[in-house]
């Protein structure tokens, strides 16, 4: 299972981050300062595989990828496998790439709950979900469409009575 | 889409954004993150905020909540946003709370019923969304209010929304798996769905549930057998490719389910081998993903029963890995290898120069892995390369976690293949000197053990010969300066036990390094108590050989400062080291004899001795012993002695974690701890006391064994009756290598297996190949070292046949640091001895010392000469309980050690590790 996914750029501030159990804000805080501080310290061309058993708890590994000024990582347990983990790291990418030709950083911050939407369509409660970066667009794309329609259809939305009445 | 299309976002969080992210200082950052919040609160309080905008100030709760701060103001609005009826609000109300709220959040009540309604809605993105949701909101109780719902939405007309509920119901399932284990067999169900990719999905589910439970799902085999043939035969639509591999995913959750499956399986694993092997010839290995397929393959391979085929397909696939400039197929190589290893142990031979050049990579990762694979293929014939190597690692990282660990593997492994005994009581220093706070205590404690049992069998010379180069090695490094509590414990007490045994050293010498031990580490009251006890061990053995003894200045001093000390047990030693400088030889060798840690102690359970005096006392008008029953609620009325009877009963819990016992203890010499014989009843009985006893045993019986264990290397579970006898030659063949490989100067003694290969490899490579590798096939050396062998199995059971530890049990030795009253007795020798007046009757007014003395030597009536000797044998018991007491009296000892312990752990702690994070970050910020 994956338990969290973490974007962050390389001065380590978190870009986006999802823990797949609940984790407490400090919890969170303190384990994406755990894993920059790893991650920057580590040489270039080396392996992108990590064991991280003293942040996550026993069997936990960790997989990252670097990207421009981002750090893409996945962590995740012993039922994933490390070199499938990398490619679906890819998978985001490829997506993200798609969804706003060229991803850089600014898009991902600026794009937050789109990210989301993209990521949700990958994992899925930690497991994962699609890894056919195409499908995942359509489900995007149509996410978007649906609701540019019900934006136009409300743009004026109905008032609370309106939710609260049925 | 353009790069806000659709998300818009404002220009005040553009700002916001903006300002974060040119921040120069974390200080910085905060003051930024925190005015927004204000600002959010102020705006979030405001009547009629427009939904929009409400929706983007929802957004920048949930960024700055990444941030660090709380944001738990706004939760409510994100509630509240969830009923909207309108999709882009509701969506980003869900993203909100799926982000801010647990599954006990007191907010949950408020959504479940949106999402029960949600769960029913037509528009799928709006399931999709409340499922979502369920995967983080919902806990064991909620879960019946959405199950029936999510049951319904596995038979969706979306293929989207199946395979949702399917990861829904999996992941219900894990929260509880109590309250889905009637819809297991849905998963079954949606397994054969007309989708692949909620096939797909299903396997996520089946996965966890075929790994609690294997043998409920032997049916499905075949089925994936045939899936996995399909998805490799491009059965699956186009769309489910990636890379050119068909649905690369499926396969690898599809393997890794046969590798549960298979293990341990004939019929299973003969299904599997054809399409395993398929996978082997069909998988494009210049793919990231192929190579991950073809890992998984092995790892399958590993798993299920052996197919020499299918072996030689997965080392071939190995060697390629390891040949390859990534560093990440090298990691996987590095971990295929370390399964396959258990299956068939010659594979490693081929790859000992790749496996040597990971371990000098860069990569820390790629090097802990390497680590792990040395771990699992350690034998007595490389332990001594691997262990060195394992310990030159240990002492340069800084990682506390990963130092444990790799420390904790040197034990385990020096203490299962040790060659020699001297190479293990060095290996356990080093160690000691690097990691000694991060070990267990307990190893410390076998430590102290192993030197005090000795090795050899009745070998009283090879056991004083290792004792002398253990306190030679000790006080070299006793002058180092931080070396670490546990450690110094260990050096405390052997140079207190055998720092004179020899002679070579003088009291006077061994007493100065044990005071500036105490000097030194002036804070830590645990070492200063070994040392103490140290001293006074030294001493006494100077007093009982008659030899003059004269405290050096700095000991008094020491002794003055202590008999002062805030801690209760430090005074304690001091006073009784005290008390005994003034005692004669005759007394302090029966208080404190000469090596006699390991000596059995009598404990008279009945109190006998005390008969006379109670039967004075009793003439004298006192009140006679009532038992506890009787006596319930009138403990006024006891005096001091039966109240003390009756207390050594629930003394004897404590030891448990006293030295450990064969597990073949005789039940008779247990009985003695308990008044019914039978057996049965003394494991009923003392249940917990027991099982514990048992398991530590078990335990210490493990790691101490020099020899004669179950090989690593082996394949233990097809060949499960390996004699002893072969055994024996695999340690008697690390002996002879030892001696060639551990000099360095093993390339004398070439292998034709690598010699030929690669003749331009750097030969000191392949000097540390051979010492890695080179001992696997060199079984002919056999014979001529297994006499050197000999004592060192002798040890292994020593400990064993020998119950010595059973009579302990029976009454308490003096704990002292819990100021027991057996103790107390020991003290009273000297000064008051109240208790010795009343058993001399009242012939001795004065209780002066002298008069005693002389009553030990002759002239005293017969009566009481009894009762004081028996008194003399219980001081004497005491007082070896005593020795005994310092070595093992941590892990017994009351809490104020633990805690002792844990504040200097905690201490160490604070120092290191922790504070390295946040000024790192900082100065990132900076």
């Amino acid at each position: 299972m994956i338990k969290a996914v973490m974007m962050m750029n390389t001065q380590g501030k978190p870009r986006l981050a999802k823990f797949y159990d609940y984790t407490p804000v400090e919890k969170q805080q303190e384990l994406i300062r755990g894993v920059f501080s790893v991650l920057c310290s580590r040489p270039e061309n080396v392996s992108n595989f990590l064991e991280i058993d003293s942040l996550f708890g026993p069997d936990s590994r960790l997989v990252y990828k670097h990207y421009a000024t981002l750090y893409f990582v996945l962590v995740f347990d012993g039922s994933e496998n490390e070199l499938a983990m990398l490619d679906l790291i890819q998978v985001l990418v490829e997506t993200l790439d798609k969804c706003f030709s060229n991803v850089c950083e600014l898009d991902i911050v600026f794009n937050y709950s789109k990210m989301h939407a993209v990521l949700d369509e990958i994992v899925f409660g930690g497991q994962v979900l699609e890894t056919s970066s195409a499908e995942v667009m359509k489900a995007v794309e149509e996410i978007s469409k649906l609701e540019a329609a019900s934006n136009s259809i409300s743009l004026v939305p109905k008032s609370v009575s309106g939710w609260r009445g049925r | 889409m353009g790069s806000q299309g659709g998300f818009g976002q404002s220009k005040e969080f553009l700002d916001l954004v903006k300002s974060i992210g040119e921040a120069r200082s974390k200080a910085e950052e905060d003051r930024i993150v925190l005015s927004e919040i204000d600002i959010l609160k102020r705006k979030l309080l405001e009547p009629d905020v427009p939904k929009r905008k409400m929706k983007e100030y929802i957004i920048r709760l949930v960024y700055i909540e990444m941030l660090g701060p709380d944001a738990s103001f706004g939760y409510i609005h994100a509630v509240k946003m969830t009923h909207d009826d309108n999709l882009l609000l509701k969506r980003t109300g869900y993203l909100a709370v799926t982000l801010f709220l647990n599954e006990d959040h007191d907010l949950i009540i408020l959504i479940v019923n949106t999402i029960q309604k949600d769960l029913r809605s037509d528009n799928y993105l709006v399931v999709c969304a409340a499922l979502n949701a369920i995967c983080r909101l919902i806990n064991e109780e909620t879960i019946p209010a959405v199950l029936p719902q999510v049951v319904e939405l596995l038979n969706h007309q979306k293929e989207a929304v199946r395979k949702k509920a399917i990861m829904a119901l999996h992941r219900f399932h894990r929260k509880s798996p109590s309250s889905v284990s009637h819809l297991i067999s849905n998963f079954r169900k949606r397994l054969c769905d007309n989708d692949p990719g909620v096939m797909g999905a299903t396997l996520c589910p089946l996965f966890d549930l075929i790994s609690e439970d294997v043998t409920s799902y032997k049916d499905l085999v075949s089925s994936f057998v045939s899936i996995l043939k399909q998805v490799t035969e491009r059965r699956l639509p186009k769309s489910y490719d990636y890379h050119q591999m068909p649905a690369p995913f499926i396969q690898i959750k599809l393997l890794k389910i046969m590798a549960l499956l298979g293990s341990g399986d004939k019929n299973a694993s003969e299904i599997m081998s054809m399409v395993l092997g398929d996978l082997f010839r069909k998988c494009d290995s210049s793919t990231n993903i192929g190579n991950a397929i073809l890992y998984e393959c092995i790892r399958c391979i590993s798993c299920i029963l052996p197919n020499p085929k299918l072996l030689e397909a997965a080392a071939d696939a190995i060697s390629k890995f390891l040949k390859s400039d990534s560093h990440n197929l090298k990691y996987m190589g590095i971990d295929g290898l370390g399964r396959l290893i258990k299956i068939s142990p010659d594979i490693a031979e081929q790859h000992q120069l790749a496996v040597i050049d990971c371990l000098e990579d860069p990569d820390d990762t790629l090097k802990r892995k390497t680590f792990e694979l040395l771990y699992k293929m350690t034998k007595s014939s490389n332990v001594e390369v691997i262990v060195d190597r394992m310990i030159d690692y240990m002492i340069s990282i800084n990682d506390n976690h990963y130092k444990t660990e790799i420390a904790s593997r040197c034990v385990e492994l020096a203490e299962q293949f040790a060659p020699s005994n001297q190479w293990f009581i060095q290996t356990m220093n080093k160690v000691f000197e690097h990691a000694g706070d991060l070990v267990n205590i307990k190893v410390a404690h076998n430590l102290m053990r192993l030197i005090a049992e000795g090795f050899g069998e009745d070998d009283d010379d090879a056991d004083s010969k290792l004792r002398l180069s253990a306190v030679e090695s000790y006080l070299q490094l006793i002058s180092e300066p931080k070396l670490p509590s546990l450690f110094l414990q260990v050096i405390s007490w052997v140079l207190g036990e055998y720092g004179t045994a020899d002679g070579k050293y003088s009291a006077s010498y061994i007493s100065g390094k044990l005071c500036d031990v105490a000097d030194a580490y002036s804070s830590d009251e645990t070492v200063k108590g070994y040392a103490v006890s140290a001293l006074m061990k030294i001493y006494a053995f100077e007093i009982a050989s008659g030899r003059k003894v004269d405290v050096l200045p700095e000991c008094q001093s020491l002794i003055e400062e202590l008999l002062a000390s805030h801690s209760t047990d430090l005074q304690q030693r001091a006073y009784e080291l005290q008390a005994l400088l003034a005692l004669d030889s005759r007394a302090v060798e029966t208080i404190i004899p000469l090596d006699a840690s390991c000596e059995d102690i009598e404990v008279d359970k009945e109190l006998s001795f005390l008969n006379g005096y109670i039967q004075q006392a009793i003439e004298s008008g006192a009140q006679p012993y009532i038992s506890e029953r009787e006596r319930s609620g009138m403990f006024e009325t006891t005096d001091y002695h039966p109240q003390d009877h009756h207390e050594v009963p629930s003394h004897t819990l404590r030891f448990e974690a006293y030295e450990l016992p064969k597990p073949s203890v005789p039940p008779q010499a247990s009985t003695e701890l308990v008044p019914v014989p039978e057996p049965s009843y003394y494991s009923e009985s003392h249940q917990p006391i027991s099982t514990s006893l048992v398991s530590e045993r078990e335990s210490s019986e493990i790691k101490l064994r020099l020899d004669g264990v179950k090989q690593k290397w082996g394949r233990p579970s097809y060949q499960p009756t390996t004699s002893a006898s072969s055994t024996t030659q695999q340690a008697a063949n690390g002996t002879t290598s030892h001696s060639d490989g551990g000099v360095g100067s093993s390339s004398s003694k070439p292998r034709s297996s690598y010699e030929p290969k690669k003749p331009e490899i750097d030969p000191e490579k392949q000097r540390l190949a051979a010492s890695l590798f080179g001992g696997s096939s060199s079984s002919r050396t056999d014979k001529k070292s297994s006499g050197g062998q000999k004592p060192a199995k002798g040890t292994v059971n020593k400990p064993a046949t020998v119950p010595k530890e059973n009579p302990t049990p029976v009454q308490p030795p003096p704990d002292l640091l819990d100021l027991g009253e057996p103790m107390a007795t020991t003290v009273s020798t000297m000064d008051p001895f109240k208790e010795l007046e009343g058993l001399m009757d009242s012939s001795s007014q004065d209780g002066g010392s002298n008069d005693v003395m002389g009553l030990y030597s002759d002239a005293a009536p017969v009566t009481t000469t009894t009762s004081v000797d028996s008194l003399l044998s219980e001081l004497s018991d005491s007082s070896k309980g005593n020795s005994r007491t310092y070595q093992s009296q941590t892990s017994k000892g009351p809490n104020t050690k633990e805690a002792l312990e844990k504040d200097a752990l905690v201490r160490q702690m604070g120092v290191n590790p922790t504070s390295q994070n946040p000024t790192l970050f900082k100065d990132l910020l900076g």
